[in-house]
């Protein structure tokens, strides 16, 4: 490791939410000034900008909103990626706007997340839009969730408001499926309890924003317990001059999930070949052990004909098989979904086709109800709906693994990237034919 | 991600009973990095026909091709490098770019902007002496010549604002173009390769990656970089601001000041623009400690003791209206 940490560090990413007036562009702004994660140079174009345009004030939103359109109309239209770092961990943040109109701005800043922050205006208190965050939040099973209620100092600091906002917050959590969860109480615009611990909240016990995103633990966030790999890539060097190579026939793919050991009994999907671990390769050396989300390449003691889109996993845990599926999707394209209509669909490393047989009902995402007798679904609407693909997927629930139990949904000829889906638990299980059956 | 003993590396303050009993299975920020970017190069390599890496022998892509050995190896990788030389390289650039690619047994291709201006693909505008500009008629010029589908390319999100809006996967109609208005959304680690004819694919693995996360590759990786990355003596001229190499393709004005200095590179480019910051920083860690103290020039005393020329360069140019 560098010379700047004494400790190896690791990696948060985050997204924020929030609509141009709740000071979301501004918290990034104080996030990135006050823990001096900005170059000199940048931190003097906010000043002359402050300058000329601000009254003198520096209007930390100019750091964020980058392109053109957007500072013209003063919102942020797509996705932005931040990076920023402290001794203690390096940070990732996905900068979403929250208009009602770009939920799939959100889901796709959202989706590898290991945090969302959710900024609540401290006069207005929980809106709508705040329910619909944290909805969307809960939906893509982001483990952490910070609900930062912010301009503190337009309501004089009141802890009575903050306890009330709490309470709104407090409300509807038990129909989410958000386990950890924390209110801040902060001044986006004047820096209070963003990285430094504000004098105007003696009543707040808990850490500033920064802190807590220093020291959440996140090391549990990955799936660790049920070994799955989607087959990437298959590497056979056939180096006609060393034998060793010339037989080499390696599986190359990121563990989606669990832990794999040297040895382990696995099987392979969907052909349900058995074998075992022979061999973990990396250019590095070999391990005993790997673990999710490592990139590494398998050795298998037989060999098998294993392709691009096989799964290879604990032969002792296996995971769901069907080509019927159930399904809950947001959905990305200005062509509303219909049922009848024939997509690809991308899950782990395999593209089938795939028909939507059905769409059972829409998700209200201010107040998750479910809204029946729907016979389409329109951009950013999320809703359950039924498939049939061309060929079974090996896959898990999403709840149970963010990477087995996603996927996308591409238009043909368009080729765009329409919908995307988060697996219901599996009803069957992988039935293997030739289990125990090795070559 | 190298042997059995790197993992657990990555402890907070409650890992580190862990580790006292327990192996903890938890990523630091570099392999994080590392096989998010793995990933990308496989699904490239198994999503198009032909892909090509983009080579150019700067930092960035010293980091792909070593990512290119982790995603493929054994096996040789599987696809061609291609430099777009804009003719007014370093020298030493260009010795280390064929050395590199020689080394790990690689198809190197280089399309010239000279060869391109000859052929009248490429024009230059009268006055316009920089080629970074006519470098894209060549990129897309070789793209045609060789049907590339996809160019894996070393950009990071963190070098300027627009950039910053990129997806890993960036799709290119038929005219080369991007649409930041109209991208692909890219959800969870699910890309979306799909091309129509003609149509191509900008791929870039390094898009989480800072200068910092870089520098921290290249230094655990062992990498090795182009020698005017670190402190050498260079006669530099001022222009726009900056010091730049003293290089014949554009001679030395009466009113200009020339110096000589103890400088290294930044970034590389244009041999005629690529400014030198003055820096006694001779290795990899002295490059960590000056890219460190750059951000945090103001964290107090302890940082500013460390605060370099680099760090002094980057305030001049921002001052300069």
């Amino acid at each position: 490791m560098s010379s700047l940490y004494s400790h190896p560090v690791d990696l948060l990413r985050f997204n924020t939410c929030g609509s141009v007036d709740d000071g979301k562009s501004t918290l990034i702004g104080r996030l990135l000034y006050d823990s001096k994660s900005l170059m000199e140079d940048q931190i003097e174009a906010l000043e002359r900008s402050a300058d000329i345009t601000g009254g003198g004030q520096i209007n930390l939103a100019n750091l964020t909103d980058g392109l053109r359109a957007e500072r013209e109309q003063g919102i942020t239209i797509d996705v932005a990626y931040r990076y920023f770092a402290t001794p203690h961990r390096k940070f990732i943040i996905a900068d979403t706007p929250g208009h009602v109109q770009y939920t799939r701005n959100m889901v796709t800043g959202a989706s590898s997340a290991n945090l969302s922050i959710i900024l609540i205006d401290a006069r207005q208190g929980v809106i709508e839009q705040s329910r619909r965050h944290a909805i969307i939040a809960s939906l893509l099973r982001i483990p952490h969730l910070v609900v930062a209620i912010n301009k503190m100092d337009l309501v004089d600091w009141s802890e009575e408001r903050f306890l009330e906002i709490k309470t709104q917050f407090e409300e509807f959590l038990p129909r989410l499926d958000i386990k950890d969860v924390k209110f801040i109480p902060v001044s986006a615009l004047n820096g209070d309890n963003i990285v430094t611990a504000s004098a105007h909240t003696p009543w707040y016990p808990g850490p500033t924003l920064l802190g807590h995103l220093e020291t959440v633990h996140i090391a549990s966030d990955s799936n660790l317990s049920n070994f799955r790999f989607p087959v990437q890539w298959v590497n056979r060097p056939n180096n006609p001059t060393d034998q060793t190579l010339h037989d080499f026939r390696g599986l190359s793919g990121q563990i989606a999930g669990g832990i794999v050991k040297i040895g382990q009994k696995v099987t392979v999907l969907p052909s349900g070949f058995s074998s075992t671990v022979k061999q973990i390769w990396t250019l590095d050396g070999p391990l005993e052990e790997a673990f999710s989300p490592q990139s590494v390449t398998l050795v298998l003691d037989h060999d098998l004909d294993i392709s691009r889109g096989d799964v290879i996993v604990d032969a002792e845990d296996l995971p769901g098989a069907s080509s019927d599926l159930h399904a809950k999707i947001c959905w990305m394209n200005p062509r509303p979904l219909t049922t009848g209509k024939q997509y690809l669909l991308k899950h782990t490393t395999q593209t089938v086709k795939a028909a939507v047989t059905a769409i059972e009902h829409k998700i209200n995402i201010s107040t998750l109800e479910k809204e029946n007798g729907i016979t389409e679904l329109a951009m950013n609407d999320i809703g359950e709906i039924r498939l049939k693909t061309a060929k079974p997927l090996i896959y898990d629930g999403y709840a149970t693994n963010r990477l087995t139990g996603s996927f996308i949904l591409i238009e043909e000829g368009t080729n765009v990237t329409v919908a995307a889906g988060m697996l219901l638990p599996p009803t069957e299980i992988a039935r293997p034919e030739y289990r125990d059956f090795a070559i | 991600m190298r042997t059995s003993l790197r993992m657990g590396r990555c402890r907070g303050e409650i890992g580190f009973l862990n580790h006292l009993t327990m192996k903890s299975y938890h990523l630091d920020h570099l392999d994080y990095l590392e096989t998010e970017a793995i990933h990308i190069m496989r699904e490239v390599a198994s999503e198009f026909e032909r892909p090509a890496i983009l080579f150019s022998g700067g930092k960035d892509s010293i980091c792909l091709l070593r990512l290119a050995e982790k995603a493929f190896r054994p096996s040789d990788i599987p696809m061609p490098f291609l430099n777009v030389a804009t003719g007014h390289e370093f020298p030493e650039l260009l010795e280390f770019r064929d050395r590199r690619a020689k080394e790990l047994g690689a198809k190197l291709i280089v399309r010239t902007v000279d060869e391109a201006l000859e052929k009248g693909t490429a024009v230059q505008a009268a006055g316009q002496i920089s080629r970074n500009q006519l470098q894209i008629p060549v990129l897309l010029g070789a793209i045609e010549e060789y049907r590339f589908d996809c160019c894996i390319g070393g950009a990071r999100r963190d070098e300027e604002k627009a950039r910053a809006k990129e997806r890993f996967f960036s799709f290119r109609d038929s005219f080369g173009q991007w649409d930041p208005k109209n991208q692909r959304p890219e959800i969870w680690n699910l890309y979306n390769g799909r091309l129509n004819p003609g149509e191509n694919m900008r791929v870039f693995p390094l898009s989480n990656w800072t200068e910092m996360d870089v520098w921290e590759y290249i230094k655990r990786e062992k990498l090795e970089v182009p020698s005017i990355y670190f402190s050498h003596k260079r006669r530099c001229v001022r222009r726009g601001g900056q010091w730049v190499p003293d290089t014949e393709l554009m001679p030395v004005k009466s009113n200009e000041e020339v110096k000589d200095l103890i400088v290294r590179v930044r970034t590389i480019g244009d041999i005629i623009s690529t400014g030198c910051v003055e820096s006694p920083a001779s290795n990899c860690d002295d490059i960590i400690a000056e890219i460190a103290a750059a951000r945090v020039t103001e964290r107090g005393s302890r940082a500013d003791d460390r605060v370099s020329e680099a760090a002094m360069e980057d305030r001049k140019k921002a001052g300069y209206f």
